[in-house]
This record gives structure tokens, sequence and C-alpha cells, in this order.
């Protein structure tokens, strides 16, 4: 009964409320105001890790503030209809880090908060790894790694041939082991030649993986200048950098051509026990070491909320 | 949309069926896109390509990528037809395909051309003889095997018309035509092509015709009415008629180009296994690989031949008074 009760002092905190947002006054979020949403998905992220007892914590935290970008500023789309034509579309290549996702897609609305706690149990909507069939806000099931790239290419196509890809960019995350499936390079390769504009793939670089270091395992190497090869606009950018990553992610709307933006990145970025350290990819939080990573994370949120309000109150 | 599609009267590979049927789905219906993967001339997926190239996408030689591709197209309202060897299609590409396709329960269509041994010369890398099995134990999967060019033209029409996932199975080699006509419909996936009363042949894809000879042997040399059953779905398999079938005759032999083990004769044991318990001889390739030759001499080597089915039968039918009973007494077949 111990880890029952240990669970539920996880579950049952109290969380700092980060909604309603302080605005900046334009009708985007200011990047600090993204940065916090980064640390409260975060949040989310611990604790539904901690009530399921099972998923994929660190590789989620490395993507958060990638997810945050793009689901609070950079993403056209509209929870109240998952299936707007005209959306922009995110495919999480990583399919381990749904978490992640999952999180984004509540605070935005996709579905209810109290279902992140159902988080790979049976019967809940958010299956282990992204299922298409199941949440709404998820646009392919994902989970097989080296898949995501060519999914989102087809999306691109797709959406070329209703003559939307003008509108609607395919943003896709991929992870270490994304890029050491060769179906990846397969897909890197056919993107230039269809000549899709509208593709944005971004690489969460946080050089860990199951059985160490991606260099020791399989060294990935110059993951920028294998997309540069293949004709893609290659750029890398420091993955926990807001201003850099929306900069980018903007950039690449423009591109004209596939954009590959590769995020260095720390898995278990944000929690001191976990950041950037072997031993964690697919274990889920002890109920103490969760207890340790909210308090650093909560503390963070409740400085990046008091630094925004000391610039700019939010309207009354 | 039929009007250009004509019946053929002479033998002709099923893989033209598909080809053909394909430039008038692309016609027809504009979400309609197709995918090969450097073998649209082989696959015949090339007609559909000179005719609408803006809806065709040669993913070159990385069949991988082009049913991850196709279920991004099918998640964005396109019905993409893939296109390769069956080799490729289901053994190089199967956890794209179960996934991205399957598991999504997308309309993905996926037009295996060169199923089987009758390929020929190219030799057991390209010979597949476990793709059915691999499409049936995968969730949600249809699995379709025409039987002749007209077959396989009504086969690719209506592909459209079902939402599920679907594996079709097309050869190489012209073989003679089963259909005077174009079939209106699959309808449940089981054609009764001949009847009668003494043993079942249950056939797929080039061993109906086959199955259709065997049995006008058997019905000269030994005075046997044999019954001919064409099973173009195997999956989800008209079980009833199977079982109707067997209840009338009481034994059977089935026939594919393929593995014994989770094949067509799998899929009818377990229905008579459960159903109708009576004896299910089979012909189709045992624990072996294929091997050069040319396509016939490869189907002989194999025993894969109207007389291997008949000789088949002839077993069958010695052991049919020992073993066989009168039907039993179950829901599905009283």
């Amino acid at each position: 009964m111990g880890s029952v009760a240990s669970l539920a002092r996880v579950h049952l905190r109290s969380v700092p409320e980060p909604t309603p947002p302080p605005t900046s006054g334009d009708d985007v979020l200011s990047i600090e105001e993204l940065e916090r949403w980064a640390t409260a998905l975060r949040i989310d992220c611990v604790r539904m890790l901690a009530v399921a007892k099972s998923g994929h914590l660190d590789s989620s935290l490395s993507a958060a503030d990638i997810l945050a970008a793009l689901y609070f500023r950079v993403l056209r789309h509209d929870p109240e209809r998952p299936d707007w034509p005209e959306r922009d579309r995110f495919v999480l290549s990583k399919g381990h880090a749904a978490p992640i996702q999952y999180a984004a897609l509540a605070r935005r609305g996709y579905f209810p908060q109290e279902d992140l706690m159902g988080l790979r149990q049976i019967g809940a909507q958010l299956q282990g790894h992204p299922d298409m069939l199941r949440t709404p806000g998820v646009e392919v099931s994902t989970g097989s790694l080296g898949q995501g790239l060519s999914m989102s290419l087809g999306i691109a196509l797709a959406l070329r041939l209703d003559g939307l890809d003008r509108e609607a960019q395919v943003f896709t995350v991929l992870s270490d082991g994304d890029c050491q499936e060769g179906q990846t390079w397969e897909a890197a390769m056919a993107a230039p030649h269809f000549g899709v504009t509208n593709l944005t793939a971004i690489v969460d670089y946080n050089h860990l993986q199951t059985d160490g270091t991606t260099e020791e395992v399989m060294d990935t190497a110059d993951v920028r200048a294998k997309f540069d090869a293949f004709g893609w606009d290659a750029v890398e950018i420091d993955g926990h950098d807001m201003g850099l990553i929306v900069d980018s992610l903007q950039r690449s709307r423009a591109a004209g051509q596939p954009s590959a933006i590769v995020c260095q990145t720390k898995k278990g970025r944000g929690v001191s026990s976990m950041e950037g350290r072997f031993g964690f990819h697919g274990k889920p939080p002890s109920a103490e070491q969760a207890e340790e990573a909210l308090s650093e994370l909560e503390a963070r949120l409740g400085e990046q909320t008091a630094a925004l309000q000391s610039v700019e109150q939010p309207p009354s | 949309m039929t009007a250009k599609l004509e019946a053929k009267s002479e033998p002709t590979a099923t893989r033209h069926g598909y080809g053909d049927a394909l430039v008038a789905l692309g016609e027809a219906h504009e979400e309609v896109v197709a995918l090969d993967a450097d073998l649209s001339v082989s696959t015949q997926s090339a007609k559909f390509g000179n005719r609408y190239p803006d809806r065709f996408f040669n993913v070159g030689t990385a069949e991988a990528n082009m049913m991850s591709i196709a279920c991004g197209l099918a998640a964005t309202g396109k019905v993409p037809y893939c296109s390769t060897f069956a080799v490729f299609a289901t053994g190089r590409a199967y956890d794209q395909v179960r996934l991205g396709i399957a598991h999504n329960e997308l309309k993905v269509r996926i037009g295996a051309s060169h199923g089987g041994v009758s390929l020929g010369e190219d030799g057991a890398s390209h010979q597949m003889i476990e793709d059915i099995a691999l499409m049936r134990a995968m969730p949600r999967m249809q699995v379709v095997v025409p039987a002749d060019y007209n077959q396989a033209l009504a086969a690719t029409l209506e592909s459209y018309e079902r939402d599920e996932p679907m594996y079709m199975r097309f050869g190489r080699p012209a073989t003679p035509v089963v259909y005077d006509e174009i079939p209106e419909s699959l309808g449940d996936g089981v054609d009764v092509m001949r009847e009668g009363k003494d043993i079942s042949i249950i056939a797929c894809g080039h061993m109906v015709w086959r199955a259709l000879e065997a049995a006008e042997s058997l019905e000269r040399e030994d005075g046997v009415e044999a019954e001919v059953l064409n099973v173009a779905i195997i999956k989800p398999l008209d079980s009833q008629a199977i079982v109707e079938s067997l209840g009338k005759t009481g034994v059977a032999v089935t026939a594919e180009e393929h593995r014994v083990v989770g094949g067509l004769a799998d899929a009818v044991r377990q229905v008579a296994a459960e159903q109708h318990p009576v004896p299910v001889f089979a012909v189709g390739m045992g624990d072996e690989f294929g091997l050069s030759g040319t396509g016939e001499a490869c189907m002989e080597h194999f025993g894969l031949t109207a007389r291997g089915i008949a000789d088949r039968a002839r077993e069958a039918l010695v052991l049919k008074p020992i073993v066989s009973h009168p039907p039993l007494h179950g829901p599905e077949w009283t």
C-alpha cells in the first residue's frame, strides 16, 4: 500500500496553475511565455509518468521546448476542429515521447487535462505511443522509429494535391534513433526529389539512447550535414533556446524546400538529476524522484511566472 | 467507367487486370493516387503513372518509405495504391504496413505482383510464398487473391468501394481465364466454379484454372465429381461457403501457390476444424524456398499443377470413407 500512497501524493499534490498565461499584448505568446509553458508541460510529463509508472520521461523532457514552441505559437491549428483541412500537421516520429505531445494537446484543449493521468492504463485514450484512432490531435500513429518522416512526406504530398501546401506546413520531430533507421534517409532523399516545400523535420538530437550514448551505440554524427547533402535547407540550433526554435520553425515555412532543424538538446532537460545522464530511457521516475523533479520544475515555473509578472501585468 | 474495360478470353496476367483497373479508378476518382518502387512496368502501375503523373509517386527502391508515405497520403484523404513485388511489399515493408496502414485502419491498397514461384527465373529471392500468411496474420488487413485477369480487374475496381486496408496478390505469367466476363462483384469472396458431390477442391489465384483441369481429369479418369471453389477473398474468409461445400462432399483438397502453413490450406482447415471436421488435404509449398527456372517449370517442380491436385484428391478420396462423417449440427451450416 506504500506505493499507492506515494503515488497519490504525486497525483494529488497541488500544481501551480499555469493557465491563463500572461499575455504579451500581441496575439502571439512571447518567448518568455513559451518558456514558461515548456516548464508547465514538463511538470505534466513528470506527473503522468509517476502515476503511469511506465513510459519515457527523459525523451519527453528533451523535446519540451520544441513542442511548446509548436503548440503554443507556431502551429496553425484549432483544437475545436482537429480535422480542419488547412491546419498545420504535427507528427511525433519519436513516438515514445508521447507524454510531451499529450501534455501539449491537453493544455491546448484537445481533451480534458484529467485524461493525462490515464496514460498507458487499460481502456484509456492515451496509449503508450501516439494512436490516431484514439487520441484527438494525433495525425498518424507512430512508435516504430524511422517511419514518421515518410508519413509526414505523404501528408505533405497530399496537401499539395489539395492545393493547400502554401498554407499547411507539416512538422515532424525525430529522435537520434529515428536517424539511425535507414528509412529516415529514404524519406530524406525523396522529399527534395518530389519537390515538397511544406515539410519541416526537427531532430531532437539528445545524444542518449537505450543502450548508451548515441556516439557509443551508433554515431549519427553530423545530422545537419546529412540533411544538407540530401538537398534540404538544414540548420543546427540549441534546442533549448526558445527564441531560436521559434525563429527556425517560422523560417522553415518560407524555405521553399524541405527544411531540417537539428536541435542540440539534453535528455531529461529541466530535471537536474536526469539531465544529460544515461540510464533513464524508458524508466519512469519513482515517487521520490518525481517529488524531487516536481519541486525543481515548480520552483522554475514560479520564477518564470514572477519574472513575467514583474515585466507585464496580465489583464484583469 | 468500365466501358473501356473489356473481359479477356486469351491467357493474360492478373497484374494486367490490376493495372488496367487502376487507370479506370484514377479517371473516376481524383483522390486515387498510386505509388511504386521502381517496378512500375512489371506491376503495371506505370499505366496509371503515364496517365496521371501528378498523382503517381515512384519512390525508387525504397519500399518502406513507400508504405509510410501511403499512410500519410491516406491520413490526408487520398486513396493510395502501392505496387511492388509481393516479396518486398510484405516482407521488406512489414512493419510499415503493420503500423502505418493496418493499425490505423487506413484505406490503402497494396497491389503486389509477382506472387508465388511462377515468376520463374529470378528465383528464391523474388518468389514470395509466405505473403498470404503474413497478411492474414496482420490484424485488420484484408487479403484478396484474384484467379484471372477478369477477376483481378473486378477486384481492383471493387477495392475502391471497401474501406478496410487491403492486400491484393497478382501474378507475373499470363494464365488462362476462368471467368468469361468481368465479374460484377467479388461478393463474399468464394465462387463455386463447378459443382460436385465427391470432393471439394478449394483453390486460389493461379491454382484455380489448374483445379478446374484437375476436376475434369478426375471425372474423366475416375468418375469422381469434384466441386471447385475459387477463394478470391482469403481474409475475411466466407466460412459459410466453405462449410456448405465440405458438408456436401465430406473431404477437401486446397490448392495454392504459397506455403501451406498460414495460407489458404490453414484458413480452410481452421474453418473445418471448428465447424465441420473433415479431412482437408493440401497442395502448396512445404518448408522450402523456390528456385530458378521458367515459371511453368517451377510450378511443375513443386507439384503445383492440375495433376498434382488430382493426385492429392485421389489420396484424400481413399481416406474419405474411413475418417469422414456426416455433417455435425452447428449453427453455421444447418
